[in-house]
């Protein structure tokens, strides 16, 4: 007689609720928001990064203009947040450093072009950090380097009501903390 | 027959003097259908006074679309209610006179009667005492007494709106009376402020902040000026909404990847997750009675308006026509839902009557709506980049702007009723 694994239908139809809507508010009270007294990082209590000799500055590949760390920004196309096969070696870059600096912290800032509601947009904004933020992590990124961020439409590098300006606008900067 | 009178258009530019620095003018245009004729005389006194009050009483009844101004000359204060038949001659079915005089410690004297010409009654009479500066606050307070007695709903007059302005790298949270005088600046910041938002009360305003390159929510307390936060979670955190017993704000985080709808306490504590799904939910809105959240989703693959209950349970989705339907606001009395709608590729003010669906459309290019606390008037961003707030009133009919010396305003929010 076959015996039928059962976990495997209940699994399938469990993970279908928990990715339903509306299921009763959960309790987070462990999580308390952080105060913050105007740092410009949510990190208080960041330890101190490892290359603080002007010598392992100049080594850093981080500073240098010519390695594809330089490469600090992630375009996207028009209602799209999938990352372009012509970004995924800049992904792997950051990726690999990342992992060889485990102290090292990143923000992704996602941005939207200006067309559109603006907290809509800071939910986009998000989403296009998130693409980034998840593709670093799938490479093997740990969380706690990066924090996915967005900015909407209220930090746009192209001023500007045409699709130049709206191109260079639809992006997820990384930045070094 | 009525569409003549909606066609007919009645611009007046009201400049209105003012002590502060920043002044916003009031452009009217478009008429009620059903505007009540009224006289409002001057008051004895008032050329000697600070602030002419007949004229703040007169802009004010102007500009809420439901009166038609009747010009009378100076009507005494101590007029006898049997002489009352010679202004309905004139077409007025309402007359208003009073006085303002100046005491020995240095603040004034304020009376005003309202009398119905038809029925030669009194309807109503206030006496009031201010100080100097607050002369605007008695003229609005006459105003608002007006518009309640003859119309039956709660006057916005004396209420105040608070605005984003941005000029080259500065923006600035200022806050005006609902005609735009004696506007005060809040607080400035080199980067972004959106989505201000203030507390039922009235006594403090949260906001979303970029000051420290990710959006965080903060509340400013007007009476002690202090700012505290109120959500920096990891990820983003925006799109605060008071309930309508200010004891819980919903907001949009995003900590664990998308943007989701969480509810928390108004000190920051007890954060509990609303939405639980792998879409946007976000600009969450209490329905009247607190009971229910009105939000935008993508979940059906464009934003629209949905509804879900507090205490968990399905969504029920609230808007149909049109592929992108975002920033839910909803009336005091929860009867109609505002919302801004995108047709045509151009974003525009609708409403929608919750009890049987029917829509209208509200305005040419606006976003960011905001709704008067007594339900019958929006305040909103026309359009990107301009120089002016514009109102339109609930049911289509009014429409007045707003302007400012800024070079750009917008994320209007109009405070509450405070006495």
């Amino acid at each position: 007689m076959k015996m039928r694994p059962l976990f495997t239908p209940i699994f399938i139809i469990s993970s279908i609720f928990l990715f339903n809507a509306c299921t009763p508010p959960v309790n987070l009270n462990s999580n308390i928001p952080v105060e913050d007294r105007g740092t410009t990082s949510n990190n208080a209590n960041q330890t101190a990064t490892t290359n603080t000799s002007a010598n392992d500055a100049a080594n850093d590949p981080l500073n240098n203009p010519k390695s594809v760390l330089a490469k600090r920004s992630i375009y996207f196309d028009y209602d799209s947040f999938t990352i372009k096969e012509q970004f995924l070696s800049t992904i792997q870059a950051h990726a690999d450093y990342l992992i060889k600096h485990p102290s090292r912290k990143i923000l992704i800032q996602g941005n939207t072009d200006e067309r559109g509601g603006r907290e809509y947009n800071i939910a986009l904004g998000q989403k296009r950090a998130e693409a980034v933020r998840k593709s670093l992590a799938l490479l093997g990124v740990s969380e706690s380097q990066v924090e996915a961020v967005s900015l909407g439409k209220e930090k746009p590098k192209a001023t500007g009501e045409d699709e130049a300006a709206w191109s260079e606008n639809r992006r997820a900067d990384i930045i070094y903390q | 027959m009525k569409t003549i009178l909606y066609r007919s258009l009645c611009t007046i530019f009201l400049l209105c003097s003012t002590l502060a620095q920043a002044q916003l003018d009031i452009e009217i245009s478009g008429i009620g259908a059903n505007q009540i004729p009224i006289i409002v005389s001057g008051f004895d006194g008032e050329s000697n006074a600070p602030q002419n009050i007949s004229k703040i009483i007169k802009s004010d009844l102007t500009q809420s679309g439901a009166f038609k101004l009747i010009e009378s000359g100076n009507i005494a204060a101590n007029i006898n209610p049997a002489s009352l038949t010679q202004w309905k001659t004139k077409g007025a079915e309402a007359l208003a006179t009073g006085s303002i005089q100046k005491l020995a410690n240095g603040s004034y004297d304020v009376r005003y009667k309202l009398f119905d010409t038809l029925k030669s009654s009194e309807l109503s009479t206030l006496t009031l005492l201010e100080q100097t500066p607050q002369l605007r606050t008695s003229a609005h307070k006459i105003a608002d007494d007006i518009y309640q007695k003859l119309t039956g709903t709660r006057g916005i007059f004396s209420t105040r709106i608070a605005y984003i302005t941005q000029s080259s790298n500065q923006y600035r949270l200022e806050i005006a009376d609902a005609d735009g005088e004696r506007v005060q600046e809040v607080f400035h910041s080199s980067e972004p402020i959106i989505s201000p938002t203030w507390s039922p009360d009235g006594t403090k305003i949260a906001y979303v902040s970029f000051e420290a390159k990710k959006p965080i929510i903060y509340v400013y307390n007007l009476a002690n000026k202090q700012k505290t936060i109120l959500a920096n979670f990891k990820g983003s955190n925006s799109a605060p909404a008071w309930s309508p017993n200010g004891k819980q704000l919903a907001i949009a985080l995003a900590r664990n990847g998308l943007t989701q709808v969480y509810l928390i306490n108004a000190d920051g504590s007890n954060l509990r997750r609303l939405s639980n799904n792998n879409n946007i939910d976000t600009e969450p809105q209490f329905s009247a009675d607190g009971n229910s959240i009105y939000f935008t989703s993508d979940r059906g693959g464009n934003p629209q308006i949905y509804k879900t209950p507090i205490s968990g349970g399905n969504a029920q989705r609230i808007t149909f026509n049109g592929s992108y339907n975002i920033s839910p606001r909803i009336t005091p009395d929860g009867s109609t839902l505002i919302y801004v709608s995108r047709r045509d590729g151009q974003f525009q003010l609708f409403s929608q009557n919750l009890s049987n669906g029917q829509e209208q459309r509200l305005s040419d290019a606006a976003e960011s709506p905001s709704i008067s606390p007594n339900g019958k008037y929006i305040l909103y961003t026309p359009g990107a980049k301009h120089n002016f707030l514009k109102v339109v009133s609930i049911d289509g009919l009014t429409q007045y702007t707003l302007k400012t010396k800024s070079s750009n305003i917008r994320e209007p929010a109009w405070g509450p009723f405070t006495q």
